[in-house]
């Protein structure tokens, strides 16, 4: 998936000079402390490279999503931090996007509107961002439905508003919760091929939280482990599952599946019986 | 039910009470309940009459100007109460001891403090459905989706933005509901405080005609009060079924 | 990182907020307070102060005014919220399970629901005269629609789910009714029942200011004729503590025997 990844093409960004090496995103020594005393963070640090997919992994209350949280802005750390391109993160930026577990559509918006809310709320004139919601919901296969309501929709379509969403606003950082975890199996898989084709044609730095091994070693070019008690990261590896021969082929191969082994090795130890 | 592949509609089971309430009239078995066509021509009898409109007049100022009160305090209080905490807790036992009070208690309170005119009827109207619609607002400003929020803040709404193009619009289920519940329960209030006055508007009429025993028109007036309540509460109850796949997708 | 200078004002919110008894407290002293500075100024010369109305209130516990009215209020509250509560919970038990009768007894029921029913009150005197009965009379024509409604929904939606499960394990019509069916709507009957008392304890006092002249009811209305405000208020408010103290009671006991995902939305 690292094919995808051409620094020259890559748009500047004001205020900082960029060096296509430097890590998008850098997560220092994060930690965590919620109202009432529980330690959700302690002491997390990794990188995340430019325009490559970063899974971060680990047992359920490891503070996955709490850390991609912390990333958006939306959650402010205790202490440690978050640079974006070399600038501490404090609040949601135009620089990323969030593609959230339960969607979070708006259920009396229409599709269109929904994809194209994020750029209402940045006051983008309505013709315009009417215009590039509707390419959008176009590439996530929706062109049908897009005067249908989320609730008229099964819940891997829902999701792709909530992706048409995020790719609308066109930020370099899109963050991604666990997007898979409320649809079904067999729509899941064909979900994850969608995003690395679509993901190929969008140069975005992609965090991607999820619970399932076989889902992070099969989008990943990155996987950050995390664990619990106290929440760290464990590992970051770098699996480079090769793309080239299709998704039977990837699921079958030695290398997906011993990566996927080495993976639950590493998590067994550290989960709830 | 179903009648021969026939699905009746629910409320056509009235007709049938309707014609049993003409029997009963008819057999003359309580002389409280004349045959349900004397009620009908009572009715075409009493509602041009200018002792009705004058009720009605005054009686439908007052509900409208109590609910308009109940909805400028009601929906503030209850929004201020789901969004800060401290609001919440502050009033929060205030208004659920009102809500389930029997606030008929209140309404001779209020004839001392302010007469027997339009004043005690506005104040008994606000009484009786300001609390559930403080209420059921606060349960729907609270119920929103958080990650309805935190996608607003994550493409940069500002709290105002947040508040009229999330918030709001979320919390309508409940606000809805709230306000259906407000419309009947101000109208109980219109009309028993109207009862315990006994001089004015409806309380005035229903006073005078079981006075002289005129059964007809105590019914007649009756029904169209139901009948105003329950139009009332349906139209509400059509924009809450609008709304109702909110709750399908939280 | 701004993380770590956290809203500072918050925090303070945030401590009183942990301990609602606090807050409580200061909003019960806000409006006591308040109540006592407009019996000061006054508002009305039929308005007393809270102190007033407390002694009063005091004076009417101890020479017995608020016991022998109460006694008098609660005969007909009691029989008439019993005979209700049985009549009710049959009729939104066959409502519930019978598609006849929901066709023929629900509209009746969400009509009288939604409307000022109480008008019917004063029809009352020409049947049943000023006595117990007529009180009866208009504790159940306020507690029935609640009762009835809440029973008929407890009923007609239990869990699809605990239905086909009663029927793979081959419980027949009787035990389906019994074993899941009653156990499913329970809560929501509960919840009926508490909601009819308190509307009973409305139509007991409506009754007993428009017709009988009796019980608590007619403590308001005496007090009234006599100017005797601070009584007056004190007679109110002892409707209103009574009133809320015993349904928060009944909240609780329900939220005790009855698991949260069966208690009313």
């Amino acid at each position: 998936m690292t094919n995808r990844t051409s620094p020259t093409s890559e748009p500047t960004v004001p205020g900082g000079v960029r060096n296509p090496g430097d890590p998008a995103v850098r997560v220092v020594d994060l930690a965590k402390v919620f109202a009432g005393g529980v330690r959700a963070l302690d002491g997390v640090t990794f990188d995340i490279p430019r325009g490559e997919l970063t899974s971060i992994i680990g047992p359920s209350g490891c503070g996955k999503t709490t850390t991609l949280k912390i990333i958006a802005g939306l959650l402010d750390a205790t202490s440690g931090q978050v640079e974006i391109n070399g600038t501490p993160v404090t609040r949601p930026g135009p620089d990323r996007a969030f593609v959230f577990q339960d969607f979070a559509l708006m259920p009396w918006a229409t599709v269109l509107r929904n994809a194209a809310f994020g750029l209402e709320l940045r006051g983008v004139p309505r013709k315009e961002r009417e215009a590039t919601a509707r390419e959008y919901v176009a590439k996530v296969g929706l062109s049908r439905f897009e005067d249908a309501y989320p609730h008229q929709l099964s819940g891997g379509m829902r999701q792709r508003v909530g992706l048409a969403r995020a790719l609308a606003v066109d930020a370099e950082i899109l963050l991604m919760d666990e997007p898979f975890a409320s649809v079904d199996e067999q729509i899941r898989r064909k979900f994850q091929e969608d995003l690395l084709r679509l993901l190929s044609e969008e140069d975005k730095t992609v965090i991607f939280v999820t619970h399932s091994i076989e889902e992070a070693v099969y989008v990943s070019d990155q996987i950050v482990i995390m664990t619990r008690g106290p929440s760290q990261v464990s590992k970051v590896v770098r699996p480079g599952v090769d793309h080239s021969g299709g998704s039977g082929h990837i699921r079958r191969s030695p290398a997906y599946l011993d990566w996927v082994e080495r993976i639950w090795a590493e998590l067994q130890g550290y989960l709830e019986t | 039910m179903e009648l021969r592949g026939y699905r009746l509609p629910m409320a056509s089971s009235l007709l049938v009470w309707f014609a049993l309430w003409e029997v009963i009239g008819r057999l003359e078995l309580v002389s409280l309940i004349p045959p349900f066509t004397e009620v009908l021509r009572a009715f075409a009898e009493v509602v041009p009459t200018e002792d009705f409109v004058e009720a009605a007049t005054i009686t439908l100022q007052a509900f409208l100007i109590g609910m308009a009160l109940s909805f400028a305090v009601g929906i503030g209080l209850g929004i201020a109460m789901g969004r800060n905490r401290a609001i919440g807790s502050l009033m929060g036992m205030w208004v659920n001891i009102f809500e389930s009070s029997p606030l008929t208690a209140v309404v001779p309170a209020l004839m001392a403090l302010l007469g027997f005119g339009l004043p005690t009827m506005i104040v008994t109207v606000f009484v009786f459905s300001v609390w559930v619609i403080a209420l059921d607002t606060q349960v729907g400003v609270e119920r929103v989706n958080p990650s309805l929020i935190e996608m607003g803040r994550s493409f940069g709404a500002s709290r105002r933005v947040l508040f009229t193009r999330i918030v709001l619009l979320a919390a309508l289920p409940e606000l809805l509901a709230g306000i259906r519940l407000g419309l009947i329960r101000g109208m109980k209030g219109v009309v028993i405080g109207q009862l315990l006055i006994a001089v004015v508007g409806v309380g005035y009429l229903f006073e005078l005609y079981s006075r002289n025993f005129l059964m007809p028109e105590f019914w007649a007036l009756l029904i169209v009060l139901f009948t105003f309540a329950f139009l009332a509460s349906e139209a509400v109850a059509y924009f809450e079924r609008k709304v109702s796949f909110y709750a399908s997708s939280r | 990182m701004t993380g770590l200078i956290q809203v500072r004002g918050g925090r303070t919110v945030a401590k009183a907020v942990d301990r609602p008894w606090l807050l409580r407290a200061a909003s019960i002293a806000l409006v006591l307070g308040l109540w006592e500075w407009g019996g000061t100024i006054p508002v009305s010369i039929a308005f007393p102060k809270f102190s007033e109305t407390l002694a009063a209130f005091a004076g009417m516990i101890t020479d017995g005014t608020f016991a022998g009215a109460y006694a008098e209020t609660a005969g007909p509250l009691i029989v008439g919220v019993s005979l209700t509560a049985v009549g009710g919970v049959l009729a939104g038990l066959v409502m519930g399970l019978s598609s006849r009768t929901e066709w023929l007894g629900l509209p009746v029921f969400i009509v009288l629901q939604a409307s000022p029913s109480a008008a019917i009150i004063p029809l009352i005197t020409f049947i049943y005269g000023i006595g117990f009965t007529a009180k009866v009379f208009a504790v159940v024509l306020l507690s029935a629609p609640v009762i009835v409604l809440n029973s008929y929904r407890g009923i007609a939606n239990t869990p699809r789910s605990l239905l086909e499960m009663g029927d793979a394990f081959l419980a027949g019509r009787f035990k389906r009714i019994v074993k899941i069916v009653i156990p499913a709507g329970s809560g929501l009957i509960f919840a009926g029942l508490r909601l009819g008392l308190a509307q009973g304890f409305t139509g007991a006092v409506l009754a007993e200011l428009l017709i009988t002249p009796t019980g608590v009811g007619d403590l308001i209305t005496f007090y009234r004729s006599v100017a005797d405000y601070p009584r007056m208020f004190a007679s109110i408010l002892s409707i209103i503590l009574v009133a809320s103290v015993s349904v928060t009671l009944l909240q609780r006991l329900e939220q005790r025997l009855f698991r949260p995902e069966m208690r009313p939305a």
